[in-house]
């Protein structure tokens, strides 16, 4: 079996079967035999891999083990892992060592799950396509001449390539569900606040959030529960109860109500995508769902709504790299104004200076009310056309893409083209909601997601609802050829 | 809107980044273009609208009790510094 899941893996290391140890070297070996063609990854771990494995083992051997220990795993770089590079896949953090972990990085660790690596991003997370990256571009391991998705693409690709069950990932416009959906697994960003953001390289700080991306929708309530809570450590955690997300994924269908976006099925959106979004609803409503078409007018407006307010909060979170205190420095500063220019200048690359540049300006004196407080009163019209929406429906569903995963180098000349890549999955972050891309079928060989967005805190719903699917269709077991073998004989699961 | 490479000048320097004088009609092209995208904004009757600046309606940021929670370990985080003297930070000089 070529592409087991976490559950799966982890009743093979309760029954014995193999050793977290041997799970490890397996999911390194893999790791370095991708690395060459998909470049999913910043930095390999092998060495504390290794020494946590045996940990596992030992905690597995005395029965103080959890679902999650001796699991390998791996890490967004855009998580601080104490000891280890943290470069937000960018020149200006290339050098940096993090002295502390984040805490969704120190929750996973103390389940016991085994970190082999970090995956490479778009820097800063801002991109679509992870060609942003200071570390070049990861590639999709479906087409190797086709983008992942981004910003989370080295994570969409690493669970695609099946190097291990789970990678970590953020979401602030779309990053975790645009690459799921590109890299045919399944991808959850969870309701703002949900999960801890400390030690999470900040890019937009009212629309971050940090989730999963898996091989199922078990495995992203496995891995959720262990991330999600409250962590006094955030000003914006939420301190509200964490449902059991996994004693909850069997609640049956019948009678769920399902919203189709209609603002989400006109002009845009490629036909060789909504044939498979369209047989998923048709799933659902064979298991029992009802469903209702609903509008949200003000949605059309939520890029240019996200193209003012995530390059304003970028303009400021990123002003702290300065070439004083860690970071890129210049050679030879004349002068302190000439350290911080050329610091800036050298450490970040187009993208992001494109953005800082954009909410400098939009933030700028005689500019701030018609821009950025504009936008935030579109947010407020976005907002409340999802509480409608909800007060008539359980949960939406619509595309997660407009397109399947496009050729390299297509569209990094135009950022307005790439922008228009989110025009699906930028709503869910203004409104601050629950949402997750899942595997629905293929054009050719490329999978294509299906999106479910649910009201704030409904992650159990939505995770239920995507397990339900995904027991009645296997698109999500689906995994690109030539990157994971089976285990070795005798290994198996 | 069109950004005159003048104004690109202006946001650059409030920004601390150095452009190449080949980037400047660059970014005046792709920031003049993403205004454009965001110039939509304004078919929006937002008349009635108070701005969002947080995504949970009714939520505000929480403020913590200002007490030492950690010890001193400015070694440590002084371990990726370009340049440390003395427990300090070292920047051109400021102050002829």
């Amino acid at each position: 079996m070529a592409a087991p899941t976490l559950a799966e893996l982890a009743a093979g290391l309760a029954a014995r079967k193999y050793s977290a140890t041997e799970l490890t070297r397996e999911a390194l070996a893999r790791v370095e035999r991708a690395q060459p063609t998909l470049n999913a990854l910043i930095t390999i771990t092998g060495e504390s891999a290794l020494a946590a494995a045996a940990v596992a083992d030992q905690r597995l051997a005395a029965g103080d083990a959890g679902p999650l220990t001796g699991i390998p795993m791996i890490h967004k770089d855009i998580f601080c892992t104490e000891g280890v590079l943290t470069t937000c896949a960018s020149r200006m953090l290339s050098n940096f060592v993090s002295p502390y972990d984040a805490t969704v990085v120190a929750r996973l660790k103390q389940a016991g799950m085994v970190m082999v690596g970090k995956a490479n991003m778009d820097e800063f997370a801002m991109g679509s396509s992870n060609e942003t990256s200071w570390f070049g571009a990861v590639k999709n391991p479906w087409d190797a001449t086709r983008a992942p998705g981004g910003s989370s693409g080295g994570s969409a690709a690493a669970v695609a390539a099946r190097l291990a069950p789970l990678a970590t990932a953020t979401d602030t416009g779309g990053s975790i569900r645009q690459p799921a959906a590109l890299c045919g697994v399944t991808g959850m960003k969870p309701t703002y606040g949900r999960v801890s953001r400390y030690g999470m390289i900040a890019f937009a700080s009212s629309l971050d959030q940090a989730g999963v991306i898996t091989v199922s929708a078990r495995d992203a309530a496995l891995t959720l529960q262990a991330i999600a809570g409250f962590d006094p450590r955030d000003s914006t955690s939420v301190d509200t109860p964490v449902p059991d997300y996994a004693a909850a994924l069997d609640a049956p269908l019948a009678g769920l109500k399902i919203g189709i976006l209609k603002e989400f099925f006109e002009k845009g959106l490629a036909p060789d995508v909504e044939g498979p979004v369209r047989e998923a609803l048709q799933v659902f409503t064979r298991l029992g769902a009802q469903v209702k078409e609903v509008s949200l007018p003000s949605l059309p407006l939520s890029v240019p709504t996200y193209y003012v307010v995530a390059p304003a909060e970028c303009s400021s979170n990123l002003a702290r790299f300065d070439g004083v205190r860690y970071g890129h420095r210049c050679e030879n500063p004349k002068d302190l104004r000439d350290l911080y220019t050329r610091s800036r200048a050298e450490g970040f690359g187009a993208e992001v200076k494109r953005r800082i540049m954009t909410g400098t300006y939009v933030l700028s004196a005689g500019y701030y009310d018609a821009y950025y407080i504009k936008a935030q009163k579109v947010r407020a019209l976005i907002n409340q056309d999802f509480a409608r929406a909800f007060g008539e429906v359980d949960l939406l569903l619509g595309p997660t893409t407009p397109t399947v995963a496009f050729p390299l180098g297509d569209k990094t000349s135009d950022p307005i083209t790439m922008y228009l890549n989110d025009i699906y999955t930028i709503g869910a972050n203004l409104a601050g909601l629950p949402a997750l891309s899942m595997p629905c079928g293929f054009s050719g060989r490329l999978p294509v997601g299906v999106q479910l967005i649910g009201p704030h805190f409904g992650e159990a719903r939505l995770l239920a609802a995507a397990h339900r699917y995904q027991q009645e269709t296997d698109w999500h077991l689906k995994a690109p050829a030539g990157y994971a073998p089976a285990f070795e004989p005798g290994f198996a699961p | 809107m069109r950004l005159t490479p003048s104004q690109i000048e202006t946001i650059a320097g409030l920004a601390r980044l150095k452009l190449q004088p080949d980037e400047i009609p660059v970014y005046a092209d792709s920031l003049s273009r993403i205004l454009g995208l965001v110039g939509e904004l304004e078919q929006a009757d937002t008349g009635h609208v108070e701005p969002m600046a947080h995504p949970l309606a009714g939520q505000v940021q929480r403020l913590r009790v200002d007490q030492v929670t950690s010890g001193n370990e400015r070694e440590r985080n002084q371990r990726n510094a370009p340049q440390v003297e003395a427990g300090l930070y070292l920047v051109p000089k400021v102050i002829e």
